[in-house]
């Protein structure tokens, strides 16, 4: 007995991450060697599995920006993944980090959850994909409709008060599961499926046979600012998180790529001599080195290269920038400045 | 509970040491063990208490009164997002009751007959009954109600293109519509036309079981029952003013309006449920009829009994003994997985549940009602079944 | 004159309508016209539905590879357009997905470790099954085993590279949380047992309680629990690892039915046998652990498979709150791949076939344990 006892305790004490949530959450990252992001998994363009089994997508590369600051390694990162259910739980109880999991910014979840926003990273909005053969055109005509979606989303919500507003009838149909979802849908189970429209092009871009058989209507229903979210007992792991968002907008800004960032650091001007570090040291204030923001931007590049990588016109997502363009090219992308 | 028989019961023993003295040791022990469970509670909770109010999250059930937000696609009772979460958790515990009643009934007559399958002296039918036993049996319910799932939304037609038997009844990847009758004065005058009829076939049940137990006639019963029956409905029928309306599903837009709707979900979630379970009671059956002594059916048979009614009368009633405890759990199996619907987008007690939770963050609250509601159906499933397995116990005289 | 045989008569042979092939039919299957109509169903029903399966299974069945090989895309391409031109089975899925169906996300050069955590189990379980070694080394063994495999699947000692529990899954999950549920229920089980059998009524009613709440609850919410409440219930700076969590749910769940279980064989034991024990003056731990237990043990072992084979099937459900075990893997093996998702049918079979081989497999065995160990305590 004494000695399953003992397994007992070496069992529990192996598996016990003693994470002091409390205490800094950058010094338990430097200690632990990596970066834990609470990630999806499954969604194509934001956090997916590549051909070689290596995660790659939108919001995979935030968490490796973050990495490759504190670590000048973008790849010291441990990718857990959460259900849409378990995903505020998971950031609440410390088991990870930092939250990249196409996370709605929302009143709700910033004040009454112990959860703080600290940057959005792709502005998105709710919609609607059909069959082409279905002859709509617009929501407006979905009366009537079975509708898939998922279950603990804003999503859920922002249907039922769309249809409602709109005095329309439609049947839920609501899963647990993102891929017993896209089975639902694509098999006709349901007319609609409803979801962020970006993360919905992944999915109409991966369809079974042919995506051009999906269209994704025009009306938006919501606004989905997708966000980075941390706990909010830690101010400083606040602002880490937040600034290397905003260096990789504030790069493109400035036009810092990672191919010419060698040349860049030779940059005359002040702005990209603060930001890669060359002039001043900005990093301290956020407890790391001063080429943190070169480390990040060498890494994955600027928000530019980010989007287009996995979600522009170039990839199979086939997303413009839209609402998602820097402040000074027509869109509302706009990082606070950095100095 | 007291086949532990140490000396104890009179109390101290006179000469031995405090800790060798069974009724202070008992008493320590539980001392301790109370401490114990008392101090790791209050650690728990204390904890509790801090983690809630870290992230602001009220204790208590005011939530239930705030308006849900969501919709449910299955309601058996009228229900909007603009509901409470408390009438939304009604909704879900009437769906789980709902899928966990009718799947019951069905299993428990497909079961039967699987299990006299079973037993059956044809090499055939034993064989086959025994793969699907053995099939069901060994693969987890949730695979299988994956698989269901799969197999109803891919293989059968959509909307558009769904099979239609028989008019008024189509069968699509939406799900099964039935016609229906349309509750007007024709519907009630049907309905007390068939209440008649149910109160005179009654009667005359009775009155063949006084005259059988009187004097040995046997009278015809099943026959009678069901004329008497039909000719209530068709008298009723007849005598009402407007006639009776039909409900007909049609195809309007993009689903079928009117008529009753069975949802996929419950369907798949019921074939998987029946088909589960019903391999597990006729287990039972088939191991409660051969605990039935085998002189009993060699009596039936020397008396002349057909095969069909030695078992309905001599048999069965036996084995009954034998079957409804292992069956009784099986029962409150179905109810507790009719909770796996969640995964296959039931909206069930769990799913709606697991909603509220998400929406509210009141995971406490939301879980312990989820459990308490089950505890309760499990204890009222469990009494119910007690009192039927005590009405067929044997009565010794 | 009479004829007087001083031998018996050879026995004259069954009449040929009762013996050979056509008294195995007569008797098996035309025994009377109820039996024969019976079988005519079904064999109608076998000539209708056997063809058309066996051509799906086998005749028109893809079971290899096409495409240049290392051009993973081109050979998804390829192989499913054959397999849509062929019309049956796709059997190619498991040709090209067997690594992720067995080992989930587990790192490709690693994945020798699970591979022989499986084995290691396996042959733990087999091992097990063999009466003779049912000696206190088992016990030492078994415990010495999981530590292996805890080792070989996590590494980060011995050069073994670190894998994080997230990565884990496919087979190794399942029989792991089936193996670890098993190792720790049982000793908790057996605890509850004879918690509810004693006389203090304290811990009784704490027993009953505890055994009644948790039967009485379906596993998914004793998952939710562990997965949305257990973080709650501890001090902010401790996390719990989510496997660890879920495997913590299934052994609170499966210890409740255990503890029934054993409380069966616990009431099957005369009471002679307690009397005795306390006549020869052993005390309350030597009496469970020397007579009582062993026997009630011994009674409870066909029964205890049968809850084990509800454990194996119920450790499935960690797809609800997202693992990845066997059934997760399968299902994500053809749903999250678009081109392979028409073949969903040939991924579920394989997933069922592998629940089934170890839940048959079980079950038979108790079976003949049985009968086996039936000593005649039946009366």
């Amino acid at each position: 007995m004494k000695s399953f006892k003992l397994l007992t305790t070496g069992f529990l004490a192996l598996s016990l991450a003693a994470a002091s949530a409390s205490a800094a959450t950058l010094d338990t990252v430097k200690e632990r060697g990596k970066l834990l992001c609470g990630s999806n998994g499954k969604t194509a363009g934001f956090s997916a599995p590549n051909a070689k089994g290596k995660m790659s997508g939108f919001d995979v590369d935030f968490c490796r920006a973050i990495s490759a600051a504190i670590f000048n390694d973008p790849d010291k990162v441990e990718y857990i993944p959460l259900t849409s259910k378990q995903r505020l739980t998971a950031l609440q109880s410390g088991e990870i980090d930092v939250l990249s999991r196409t996370t709605t910014w929302t009143m709700s979840r910033d004040s009454g959850m112990g959860l703080s926003f600290a940057a959005t990273t792709i502005y998105d909005g709710q919609g609607f994909m059909v069959h082409k053969d279905l002859g709509v055109t617009s929501a407006l005509e979905l009366a009537g409709a079975a509708v898939c979606t998922r279950t603990g989303t804003t999503t859920e919500l922002n249907m039922a008060d769309f249809f409602n507003k709109n005095k329309m009838e439609y049947k839920p149909v609501v899963f647990e599961d993102r891929s017993e979802e896209k089975s639902a849908f694509f098999s006709g189970r349901c007319d609609v499926m409803t979801a962020d429209r970006i993360a919905m092009a992944g999915i109409r871009a991966n369809a079974p046979g042919n995506p051009d058989d999906y269209i994704i209507l025009p009306e938006v229903i919501s606004k989905e600012p997708l966000a980075l979210a941390v706990r909010s007992n830690d101010s400083e792991w606040f602002s880490l998180v937040r600034w290397v968002a905003y260096a990789l907008i504030n790069a493109e800004e400035m036009g810092v790529t990672s191919d010419n960032l060698a040349k860049m650091l030779k940059s005359e001007d002040p702005a990209i001599q603060r930001l890669l570090g060359v002039n001043g040291n900005l990093g301290e204030k956020v407890g790391l080195k001063k080429d943190w923001a070169a480390n990040a931007i060498g890494a994955v590049g600027n928000y530019s290269e980010i989007f287009e990588r996995h979600v522009g016109p170039n990839s199979p997502l086939k997303i413009e920038r839209g609402i998602n363009a820097l402040w000074n090219q027509g869109g509302i992308l706009y990082a606070a400045p950095i100095r | 509970m007291k086949n532990v028989t140490h000396p104890s019961g009179a109390g101290a023993i006179p000469g031995s040491s405090f800790w060798n003295q069974p009724v202070y040791r008992s008493l320590i022990i539980q001392a301790i063990t109370f401490a114990l469970i008392a101090g790791t509670g209050y650690y728990l909770i204390s904890n509790l208490v801090m983690n809630l109010n870290a992230r602001n999250i009220p204790i208590g059930l005011d939530f239930l009164a705030q308006r849900a937000g969501f919709d449910i696609g299955d309601a058996a009772i009228t229900y909007t997002a603009q509901d409470s979460y408390g009438r939304a958790f009604v909704v879900g515990i009437i769906n789980t009751l709902k899928v966990s009643l009718i799947s019951i009934l069905l299993a428990t007559v497909i079961g039967i007959v699987i299990g006299i399958a079973r037993l059956s002296p044809n090499w055939l039918v034993k064989n086959l009954t025994r793969g699907y036993v053995e099939y069901m049996r060994n693969v987890p319910l949730l695979l299988q109600l994956f698989f269901w799932y799969a197999l109803l939304t891919h293989a059968l037609p959509s909307a558009r293109q769904a099979f239609n038997p028989v008019p008024g009844v189509f069968l699509s990847n939406r799900g099964l519509f039935l016609p229906t009758l349309e509750s007007d004065s024709g519907f009630y005058f049907l309905l007390f036309g068939l209440l008649a009829g149910l109160t005179a076939a009654l009667i005359w049940r009775f009155r063949a079981n006084t005259l059988q137990k009187g004097t040995g006639r046997q009278l015809p019963v099943f026959w009678p029952f069901i004329a008497l029956l039909a000719t209530g409905g068709l008298v009723g029928w007849l005598l009402s003013p407007q006639g009776i309306t039909v409900d007909m599903p049609a195809l309007k837009g993009f689903n079928f309006k009117g008529g009753i709707e069975i949802t996929t979900e419950f369907f798949c979630l019921m074939i998987g449920l029946v088909t589960y379970t019903s391999a597990f009671i006729a287990e039972n059956v088939r191991s409660g009829i051969l605990a039935v002594n085998k002189g009993q059916q060699e009596a039936a048979s020397s008396l002349g009994l057909s095969p069909v009614r030695s078992q309905r009368l001599v048999i069965l009633p036996q084995a009954l003994r034998v079957i409804i405890p292992p069956t009784t759990s099986q029962y409150m199996n179905v109810i507790k997985n009719s909770s796996l619907g969640v995964a296959i987008g039931y909206s069930d007690l769990v799913s709606v549940g697991g909603t509220t939770l998400n929406q509210t963050g009141q995971a406490v609250e939301c879980i312990s009602l989820i459990m308490l509601v089950y505890l309760c159906t499990s204890l009222a499933t469990s009494l119910f079944m007690n009192w039927y397995n005590a009405s067929v116990a044997l009565t010794e005289r | 004159m009479a004829i007087i045989h001083s031998e018996p008569l050879p026995s004259r042979p069954a009449p040929a309508s009762n013996s050979g092939l056509t008294g195995w039919l007569k008797g098996n299957l035309f025994s009377s016209p109820f039996n024969t109509a019976l079988t005519l169903i079904c064999v109608y029903g076998l000539w209708q539905a056997m063809p058309g399966l066996v051509n799906w299974f086998f005749l028109d069945a893809t079971w290899s590879i096409f495409g240049p090989e290392g051009n993973a895309n081109e050979i998804t391409k390829q192989t499913v357009a054959v397999c849509k031109e062929a019309g049956g089975a796709c059997w190619s899925l498991i040709s090209v997905k067997h690594r992720f169906m067995f080992f989930g996300f587990y790192p490709q050069d690693e994945q020798w470790r699970p591979l022989l955590t499986c084995f290691l189990l396996i042959g733990m379980v087999l091992i097990s099954g063999i009466r003779a070694y049912w000696k206190p080394w088992l016990i030492v063994a078994w415990l010495a085993a999981i530590v292996v495999c805890f080792i070989l699947m996590m590494g980060g000692v011995a050069g073994l590279t670190y894998v994080a529990t997230s990565k884990w899954g496919g087979l190794p999950l399942t029989l792991g949380l089936a193996v670890f549920s098993v190792v720790f229920a049982l000793p908790l089980g057996i605890a509850l047992a004879l918690g509810r059998r004693s006389q203090m009524n304290l811990i009784r009613t704490l027993c009953v309680s505890y055994i009644e709440l948790v039967r009485a609850v379906p596993l998914i919410s004793i998952l939710f629990m562990a997965s949305f409440l257990l973080p709650l219930f501890m001090p902010e700076e401790l996390t719990i690892n989510k496997l660890l969590r879920a495997q913590i749910g299934i052994i609170m769940f499966a210890a409740a039915y255990m503890a029934e279980v054993i409380r069966g064989g616990l009431q099957a034991i005369p009471k002679g046998q307690y009397e005795a024990a306390d006549a020869m003056g052993l005390s309350y731990w030597q009496a469970t652990f020397k007579v009582i237990l062993p026997q009630a043990l011994k009674v409870s072992i066909p029964p205890l498979v049968g809850t084990i084979i509800g454990t194996f099937k119920d450790s499935s459900l960690v797809v609800i709150i997202g693992l990845f075990d066997v059934l997760n893997t399968t299902r994500v093996a053809f749903s999250s791949d678009p081109p392979w998702s028409p073949f969903y049918l040939e991924a579920y079979f394989v997933g069922a076939t592998v629940f089934f081989i170890f839940c048959f497999g079980m079950s038979q065995y108790s079976q003949w344990l049985e009968n086996h160990l039936d000593t005649g305590h039946k009366n």
